[in-house]
């Protein structure tokens, strides 16, 4: 018996998770995947938005903005890398330019700090690879990147060592509340019983909604596509490049990753399946085609990897945040979309708030909110590289060439708190397979590393769980080891 | 850490041989730093046989060719690292490297030899629609994983691209009891050569689908199908030729790219044809005592000539040691490629560094039928050699005397073409 039970180790789950565990209680998060981030946490745009976007008097707007405000001591306190490289929203038709004073008096009115409308000519010198058709621009200082997975990851770790317990390959299928007032919620891993309930789960919000409330709500899946192009492209564009907003979303973006990556992308693409990842060609084409309309020569064929998010898209396009009105216990977090990965410190916030307050929580005396990511010995110098090597001479052996990582990060990641189970888990803890060789070269020595330290049969290593299994057996029968 | 004249990154089949012909040239310090546990590189994993038919004129195994080189290096007691990352080298020759025993270490070098081989184009770099699931493997890695590691990657194949390492995979994964379905190929040939489509495919009833590519990868946690369709002359999609192909692997043989990060960090100009370093007549690159050899420099069919090349570095890289460059008397020559030859190795000659023949090695954009090989000098044809069939999967070679160069007073561009009459 659980006093919280929350649905979804997504970055909103994560948050929420997080911030109750600074509270004495007995909190549960079930996750249907192997790992924390396995949704549209992380597959979208990692960009800490300034929140001039939302329209004013939002949830949207309000939790964007606060969600802004908390992001740096966030990242701080997690150890999680996050720069504010500003956002600009470039106007490419002359006729279009009243289109950035309507947004710029619409992010005045959200509250977002030292926003400044760009001359064409005060634009290109801030961005000379913009494109010549580029008239002008909406300048928001206060926009950000940041690392979608080490933020979920980090707030889930940080709720996990704060006393929360974490569910993995748990599919919640069914919820009641029994006559106490108790929810019963059916998994495919037994039944879990708890006094309130948090439905952070993401494009499935709605199900679990719906199953419990007459006030029905729809998620549309509304696919993204990307693609990353290889670190040397990295500093093409140093600002978030937005072109102006339509009614379909804030556009394709060509921005820096926090890891100096570039990337392009989203489109948006209203489909049917809350599965459906998989990209197109079409959607391909069209990053190429638009993101090329705002920087000169994309150098789109430095393109590294291409992958499709989902948003979980409400009818009304709004957070929906809070106590279900017919049932009771049952919290919402849904219709998290943009700026759902902004807006999460904000949105954890205030449903640990609520509950403090509906649940009379008290405070743990010990309740610790900073960490330490996973020891990245990128940048570190040559006296500080063999310091960590003559303490843990892992660290001088390098995994994954292309992004420089040793075999102490990887074993880092595999043995903390919440640790990588697969090779996509080592990979968003590490960036072990994120380079230009998209783990070519070191995802066999993952997956012995892997096997090695879980103890597991190389055919039970897979690349994110379930049946993604990487190899199904031995050659020959006996002694496959050739070397 | 001991300091070295040679330092070597690389310890695959263009480092060994360079290491080998440094020190028979004299040079008694040299280093190899190789990232793997064990020399020989690549040639580890390719168990087939077919390799050195030039260099040894007998047909060795990939393991077997690197042992003879191996045996040369522990014989001259050549120093190397295994399990050593090299992670800069610096214009000025420092190279700094890594790995547990030592931890990061620098060694101030007055010659490298970069030798670092090349890597695979990934899925990602092809822009192929669909899920992202396991089962999507370049044929390399999985090679790796059948005659290394000893695991079967899957039992149902279908692999994109014809490069030599798709086809050599076709084979193994037949011997292994898999089903390989079909290799598809974008472009209207192979990527391979003849030999392996005869030998890999061919004899095993493996269809090679030209001018066939993959639309679609099915299947969200692991491949369970691919589907092919048919490209136009512009390499599109043919709407309506779509096959979808069950299968629980897709496996990439689509090009290699010479891993030359650190040579551009160190600002080695790079060949934008090759992706390789451009170089003279005595492998060195733009910087001057830095050589470069073997698929760093240009991808390679054949290991034979890899290390034909990797000697001449070698042996390059330590007459620089022991005398600096020799300043050439003449302006060097450039070496062009026109006309149907895409790119040359070397680009420049200096007659005074040149032994007594000229090789130049090149690769075309085409398959060409009964066309010619032509070398002018300065605009004079002096090569003119028929040739049956010329494709882009098989490097082509041109052997020039130094007495024809000489002979040419003031010459100045050698030009290598490909022509129909």
């Amino acid at each position: 018996m659980y006093d919280i039970i929350i649905i979804g180790a997504g970055v909103t789950g994560a948050a929420v998770a997080r911030e109750l565990s600074r509270y004495d209680a007995r909190i549960c998060v079930l996750e249907r995947e192997e790992d924390v981030c396995c949704g549209t946490s992380k597959a979208n745009s990692a960009i800490v938005h300034a929140g001039f976007d939302a329209a004013e008097g939002s949830l949207m707007a309000r939790f964007n903005v606060r969600g802004n405000e908390l992001m740096e001591d966030l990242a701080k306190d997690l150890d999680i890398p996050f720069r504010r490289n500003g956002s600009l929203v470039v106007c490419i038709h002359k006729e279009e330019l009243d289109g950035l004073q309507e947004l710029y008096d619409r992010g005045v009115k959200n509250g977002v700090p030292d926003l400044r409308i760009l001359s064409k000519e005060e634009l290109l010198e801030m961005e000379p690879n913009l494109s010549d058709n580029a008239e002008g621009a909406l300048y928001a200082p206060t926009g950000g990147i940041i690392c979608p997975f080490k933020l979920n990851i980090a707030l889930a770790e940080n709720a996990f060592v704060n006393g929360v317990e974490f569910r993995f390959n748990t599919r919640a299928e069914h919820l009641s509340r029994d006559e106490e007032g108790l929810w019963h919620i059916r998994t495919n891993n037994g039944e879990y019983v708890t006094r309130y309930v948090v439905n952070a789960a993401g494009l499935y919000a709605d199900f679990f909604h719906n199953m419990v409330s007459e006030k029905k709500i729809h998620i549309t899946p509304r696919r993204g596509d990307y693609c990353i192009l290889d670190k040397e492209t990295g500093d093409l564009v140093d600002k978030t490049i937005f072109p102006q907003p339509s009614k379909m979303g804030k556009g394709i973006l060509v921005a820096p990753t926090i890891h100096g990556n570039l990337f392009v992308g989203p489109t948006a693409i209203d489909i049917d399946d809350k599965e459906g990842t998989a990209t197109t060609a079409e959607g391909i084409a069209q990053l190429i085609e638009k993101g090329g309309m705002y920087v000169k020569d994309l150098p789109i064929r430095k393109v590294i990897t291409s992958f499709a998010g989902l948003r979980a898209h409400e009818d009304g396009h709004e957070f929906i945040l809070g106590e279900v009105e017919d049932a009771p216990h049952f919290i919402d977090c849904a219709g998290i979309e943009s700026p759902g990965l902004t807006s999460c410190p904000a949105i954890g916030e205030y449903i640990g708030g609520m509950l403090r307050d509906k649940m009379n929580l008290t405070e743990k005396k010990d309740w610790k909110g900073t960490r330490k990511d996973v020891i990245s010995t990128e940048g570190l110098s040559l006296e500080e590289r063999n310091k960590l090597i003559r303490e843990n001479p892992a660290f001088g052996t390098i995994i994954c060439r292309c992004e420089s990582v040793t075999e102490g990060e990887i074993l880092d990641a595999i043995h903390r708190p919440l640790g990588a189970r697969s090779l996509d888990g080592v990979k968003r803890r590490t960036r072990a397979g994120m380079g230009r060789c998209q783990a070519g070269f070191c995802s066999p020595r993952v997956m012995e590393i892997l096997q090695r330290e879980l103890n597991l049969p190389m055919e039970e290593i897979t690349k994110t769980g379930g049946k993604s299994n990487m190899v199904f057996y031995r050659t020959k029968e006996e002694g496959g080891h050739t070397a | 850490m001991k300091s070295y004249d040679i330092v070597i990154v690389g310890g695959g089949p263009a480092g060994l041989a360079a290491a080998v012909a440094a020190k028979k040239a004299g040079n008694d310090s040299i280093l190899i730093l190789e990232r793997d546990h064990e020399l020989g590189g690549i040639l580890n994993q390719c168990i087939h046989n077919g390799f050195g038919l030039h260099t040894f004129k007998e047909e060795l195994t990939g393991p077997e060719y690197a042992s003879r080189f191996i045996d040369q290096v522990k014989e001259l007691q050549i120093d190397y690292k295994l399990n050593t990352m090299v992670m800069d080298i610096a214009a000025d020759k420092t190279v700094t490297a890594m790995n547990r025993e030592d931890g990061m270490f620098q060694i101030p070098a007055k010659a490298v030899i970069l030798a670092m081989g090349c890597r695979e184009r990934p899925r990602g770099a092809l822009n192929i629609p669909g899920y992202r699931p396991a089962g999507i493997y370049s044929a390399g890695t999985a090679q790796r994983l059948v005659n290394i590691e000893g695991f079967m990657p899957g039992k149902e194949i279908v692999i994109l691209g014809s490069g030599d390492i798709g086809l050599i995979m076709a084979r193994r994964m037949t011997f292994e009891g898999a089903k390989v379905q079909c290799v598809a190929e974008l472009m209207p040939y192979s990527g391979g050569l003849k030999r392996n489509i005869v030998q890999c495919l061919d004899d095993y009833g493996i269809p090679l689908l030209l001018s066939h590519t993959v639309v679609d990868i099915k299947g969200k946690e692991r491949v369970e199908g691919v589907t092919i369709a048919e490209v136009d002359e512009r390499s599109k999609p043919v709407p309506g030729t779509e096959k979808f192909y069950s299968c629980d692997t897709l496996m990439l043989s689509t090009g290699l790219i010479p891993e030359n990060e650190l040579s551009r960090s160190a600002g080695v100009d790079m060949n934008p044809v090759t992706n390789g370093p451009f170089v003279n007549e005595s492998f060195e690159t733009s910087i001057e005592g830095v050589f470069a050899c073997g698929n760093v420099l240009h991808v390679h069919d054949l290991v034979d000539y890899v290390s034909e090349e990797a000697a001449k570095a070698g042996e390059h890289a330590a007459a620089y040691v022991k005398a600096g460059r020799e300043a050439a008397s003449a302006e060097e020559i450039r070496v062009k490629a026109t006309g149907g030859a895409r790119y040359t190795v070397p680009t420049t000659v200096s007659l005074d560094r040149l032994g007594d023949l000229l090789t130049v090695r090149f690769r075309v954009g085409a398959v060409y039928k009964d066309a010619f090989v032509s070398v002018y000098l300065d605009g004079e044809r002096v090569t003119h050699q028929k040739k049956r069939i010329i494709a882009p999967g098989e490097m082509e070679q041109v052997i020039l005397k130094k007495e024809q160069l000489t002979a040419h007073t003031g010459l100045k561009e050698i030009t290598v073409t490909v022509e129909t009459e």
